[in-house]
């Protein structure tokens, strides 16, 4: 029995101590294998592992587990992400088991966006169980070796078992509760939602820290770097759960004309700057939103290069 | 076309729409002789019913005359017949029927020339839309 | 009770175009209730009928009846002598009504005047809101009282999703978020304690997902 309940390379990073790094990636809308090969390949080396989302914002795309193997195949350590809403407590426990047996160690457990949203509107949902009976269900198959009817099952999945945290959704209050929950249900990881509040993102840490939470569970900072002053805006606005203070909105905007992005690449990495020296902060997940391409130059200038091998 | 002449159904309130038929009565006004006058107590007690009932019976046009809705004797009674006229004028649509054949007007007691001059101008509005079928 | 909604006219008028003799027949339970199935709903939707086929110089006859509840036998059995002399039946009832006389008289063309949306109340004069899924196994007093099954758009067992903002649920700014709901009710009865705890997956076997439900008791079987 290996001291890791996983192996996986972020899990092996995570617990030698070192700063983690991870990226993310979105399946292509189609079939289209190279395209994702090409996306994933600017993360090869500068990242710990990629989150293959799982039809993000209910569009559908290739399925988060098929384009996980494709980044297995590139070399590239994927974290599969499964949400609730496309599964019954069948579906999710037969592709926890499928992910397993071809390879995939990490696996992030989500509700998943109302498919109101997405591109399917029509669709039925399922919402058999949630993101923390998911949790739940991926550690007990893994540590009791048991389905969710409590029958044995041969081999267990060993995963690396993640969960999201949005430090600030409402009710603000709650939310260090629900990321206490959601250990204790049996995440080993957490990937935080985009932080740009920063104030508040400190004081949600500090009651983390309080209640030793980052003594149970290595918490991963979210980042994605803002590349215009529209993205902001959209995201302050459309996006639910998003906390863009109109202070960031106002630097971009000062910025001037062609420097946005820079601009937003700068508060990226003062922020990631920040989040190494934060009591409870793991490392940083980056979600470089159709950006996959910077993610070299923000990893080298965010002075997280090379990788470290463990 | 010049000779259709539509019939109308008015549900007029006893408050202030027929006190000022009465005004215009000894102002030597009349209404026109296409309009039927139906009285109630208060026009909130007009249901969608009875505004669909003229149709059926083969009236072109219906309207409310009612209190300003400021000064309705039961408070709301105009407010919930311009609601009812609202749904009727839905029904209607649906039913491609040119909602503009039930309208609601806000009078006042003594205006006697006011409560002629909508029949007329009811008639005139109906005239142009022509029979319903 | 049962909130349903009028089905839109043209649609109620596409399904019987083809026949002369129609009978609409209301309910007095929740569709009167709801202001969508009563005998005051069965009498507009016949006169709007009627308009119709006078305006398109179409021949109709139409017959207004209202029953004490479309869902019980013994009420639907009132319309045994009447039924067979009509070529199809609106019923303005929830989506039991229809079925019921559909089954009672296998012979009648049936067909269905009202959209049945959810099991709610009126919060307001003319705004009705959804409260029970009927899952078959209530949980309400482990939520505050408030069901998040039927409430929460994902519903959620262990708090809030992500999407949760400013009190609003991401489907729509126009739906509250239940769960910021439960959450401040829950502190303001200092028992946010109890929400800390972990629920496990629900069995859906007594809600829909366990197959048609049907249900027996002995001691009221005659």
């Amino acid at each position: 029995m290996s001291e890791f309940k996983s192996g996986s390379n972020l899990e092996k990073i995570l617990k030698a101590g070192h700063f983690a790094f991870t990226g993310e990636c979105g399946p292509p809308q189609g079939a289209n294998v190279d395209h994702l090969k090409e996306k994933a390949g600017h993360l090869k080396g500068c990242v710990d592992a990629v989150n293959i989302t799982d039809n993000q914002t209910a569009v559908v795309r290739m399925s988060s587990w098929a384009a996980s193997l494709i980044l297995l195949d590139e070399g590239i350590e994927p974290n599969f992400q499964m949400v609730c809403r496309d599964r019954n407590r069948l579906a999710i426990q037969s592709d926890i088991l499928g992910v397993y047996a071809h390879g995939i160690r990490n696996m992030l457990c989500l509700s998943g966006d109302h498919q109101k949203f997405g591109n399917h509107p029509d669709a039925k949902n399922v919402f058999d169980i949630d993101s923390m009976q998911l949790i739940y269900t991926a550690k007990t198959m893994r540590d009791e070796g048991k389905f969710l009817n409590g029958q044995d099952l041969d081999v267990s999945p060993k995963l690396f078992i993640g969960a999201a945290s949005n430090p600030f959704a409402e009710p603000f209050e709650f939310r260090v509760h629900r990321l206490a929950k959601k250990i204790a249900a049996g995440a080993g990881f957490i990937q935080t939602q985009c932080i740009y509040n920063m104030d508040k993102f400190r004081e949600f840490m500090k009651r983390a820290v309080d209640m030793g939470l980052h003594e149970k569970c290595y918490i991963l900072a979210g980042v994605t770097p803002m590349k215009s002053v529209g993205m902001a805006r959209y995201m302050a606005k459309s996006v639910p759960g998003m906390d863009v203070p109109g202070s960031l909105i106002k630097r971009l905007q000062g910025a001037g004309k062609g420097k946005v992005a820079e601009e937003g690449i700068k508060f990226a990495l003062e922020q990631i700057e920040e989040f190494k020296e934060m009591e409870g902060i793991a490392g940083v997940h980056l979600m470089a939103i159709e950006w996959e391409h910077k993610v070299p130059e923000i990893a080298e200038r965010a002075g997280v290069l090379p990788r470290p091998t463990v | 076309m010049n000779d259709f002449k539509p019939q109308i159904i008015a549900f007029c309130c006893t408050n202030c729409a027929s006190s000022a038929a009465q005004v215009a009565e000894g102002m030597k006004k009349t209404l026109p002789e296409n309009v039927k006058i139906i009285q109630v107590p208060c026009t909130g007690r007009i249901e969608v019913l009875h505004l669909l009932k003229p149709f059926e019976e083969g009236a072109d046009g219906v309207y409310v005359a009612g209190c300003q809705e400021d000064s309705c004797q039961y408070v709301s009674g105009i407010t919930k017949a311009a609601k009812r006229v609202e749904h009727v004028k839905k029904i209607l649509e649906e039913l491609d029927i040119e909602p503009e054949r039930i309208s609601v007007f806000n009078l006042y007691a003594g205006k006697g020339h006011e409560f002629v001059q909508v029949a007329l101008d009811m008639t005139d509005k109906i005239k142009e839309l022509g029979p319903v079928m | 009770m049962i909130v349903a909604e009028p089905k839109p006219i043209k649609e109620i008028l596409e399904m019987v175009k083809d026949f002369k003799k129609v009978l609409i027949i209301g309910c007095k339970g929740c569709v009167t209730v709801c202001n969508v199935g009563g005998s005051k709903e069965v009498g507009i939707l016949a006169s709007t009928l009627r308009i119709d086929a006078k305006k398109n110089g179409k021949k109709i006859e139409v017959e207004e009846h209202t029953l004490e509840r479309q869902c019980d036998p013994e009420y639907v059995d009132e319309i045994k002598d009447i039924i067979n002399d009509y070529e199809a039946v609106i019923s303005i009832a929830c989506g039991v009504g229809p079925q019921f006389l559909s089954e009672r008289f296998p012979s009648a063309r049936v067909f269905p005047g009202v959209n049945t949306k959810f099991m709610g109340g009126a919060t307001e004069h003319g705004i009705w809101s959804e409260r029970c899924a009927g899952c078959g196994q209530c949980v309400i007093h482990y939520f505050g009282g408030i069901c998040p099954i039927a409430r929460c758009s994902k519903s959620l067992l262990n708090g809030p999703c992500g999407g949760s903002d400013h009190g609003k649920c991401e489907i729509s700014k126009d739906v509250d978020c239940i769960w910021d709901i439960i959450v401040r009710k829950m502190m303001e009865q200092d028992r946010l304690d109890e929400l800390l705890e972990f629920k496990p997956p629900k069995s859906w076997t007594t809600a829909r997902d366990g197959g048609p439900r049907q249900l027996i008791r002995e001691e009221l079987v005659i």
